[in-house]
């Protein structure tokens, strides 16, 4: 492990401990594999409550893209991760908007929308 | 790359401003990260079309009578062991460890092909009952956002067999592990849009 701090930053992806990495790897994969099989055991059987499947898949996924995060792309709160993370946090921002602002704003004008026999009424 | 291969060349002493650049290694992988960022901003835009067009089937097949759940639990596992070997290989490059190289990225290779296969096998089986991306606008966001992912891992294929024909001639050099750097990054960045694709589409589909 390098004594200093590495003042530019260091790359994603970069192990700053050169021991125990494939141990990461393995670990990584085991997490992701366990939280795969419960996205598809939610998905799939009656264990969990119905209404509340969504909800669990969507908490499931985002735990295994931050166990690919932190075991794959090695991406930590080191300080000479900041970098890295602030650019990770602003793409998690623009997707969110994204997704989340073209959600709101179609449903909202799904919601607005007459139904057709309330347009032919209003032609009358 | 380790962090101590990465202050060899010494200046800690030196205040930041006058430590010139970073080195090309922090330069390239934070330009690869941003790019993978954008590249994610983009499935994100196909991610929202399909969240809102993913009930207008217009009287045609939905989501939970087309996709075929243990399929796709195959298709993940695949994807996913794939993100290990990408690793594994990864640290063997770092390592200089030529055998071990070759092993993993292959495996990687192998991996990612049985995903594809087995994606492909899903869009024929699946346009052979008529269900085309034509058929409705649900199917039309569903095969755009697939077959951008399986669009993006067959040119993360090509390129891996790039790489390993630039291994073979170039062997080690700064510039060959760089690259190989940047599609590890690419690979596992795949991996993470994968887990939104069986989450959203696959498993979501009602």
């Amino acid at each position: 492990m390098s004594e200093y701090p590495i003042p530019q930053g260091l790359a994603p992806g970069v192990i700053a401990r050169r021991h125990a990495t494939w141990r990461s790897y393995l670990l990584g994969f085991v997490a992701a594999l366990v939280l795969t099989i419960a996205s598809f055991a939610a998905a799939s059987t009656n264990i969990v409550y119905g209404p509340s499947v969504p909800l669990l898949l969507g908490v499931l996924a985002i735990a295994q893209m931050g166990i690919h995060l932190i075991f794959f792309l090695h991406i930590s709160s080191a300080p000479d991760q900041t970098n890295n993370v602030l650019a990770l946090a602003f793409g998690v921002f623009v997707v969110g908007l994204t997704v989340f602002g073209s959600m709101i704003i179609m449903a909202n004008l799904s919601h607005m929308m007459p139904t057709i026999g309330r347009l032919l009424e209003m032609q009358r | 790359m380790s962090a101590a291969e990465l202050t060899a060349d010494g200046g800690h002493e030196m205040p930041l401003s006058e430590q010139g650049p970073a080195p090309k290694q922090v330069v390239v992988g934070y330009g690869f990260w941003l790019f993978l960022l954008s590249d994610i901003v983009i499935f994100s835009a196909l991610f929202a079309a399909y969240a809102v067009l993913s009930d207008a089937t217009a009287n045609g097949p939905a989501g939970v009578r087309l996709f075929d759940r243990q399929r796709v639990f195959v298709e993940t596992v695949c994807l996913l062991a794939s993100s290990v070997t990408c690793g594994l290989g990864s640290l063997a490059v770092q390592n200089r460890n030529v055998t071990n190289a070759y092993i993993w990225l292959i495996a990687t290779l192998a991996l990612g092909a049985s995903f594809l296969k087995l994606e492909l096998s899903e869009f024929g089986s699946m346009m052979a009952i008529g269900a085309g991306p034509s058929r409705s606008a649900f199917l039309s966001a569903f095969y755009t956002l697939v077959g951008t992912h399986g669009l993006h891992v067959t040119a993360g294929m090509a390129w891996l067999i790039v790489m390993l024909t630039q291994l073979r001639t170039l062997g080690f050099q700064p510039m060959v592990r760089r690259r190989l750097f940047c599609f590890g990054l690419f690979w596992h960045a795949l991996d993470i849009v994968w887990i939104g694709v069986f989450t959203i589409v696959y498993l979501g589909a009602h």
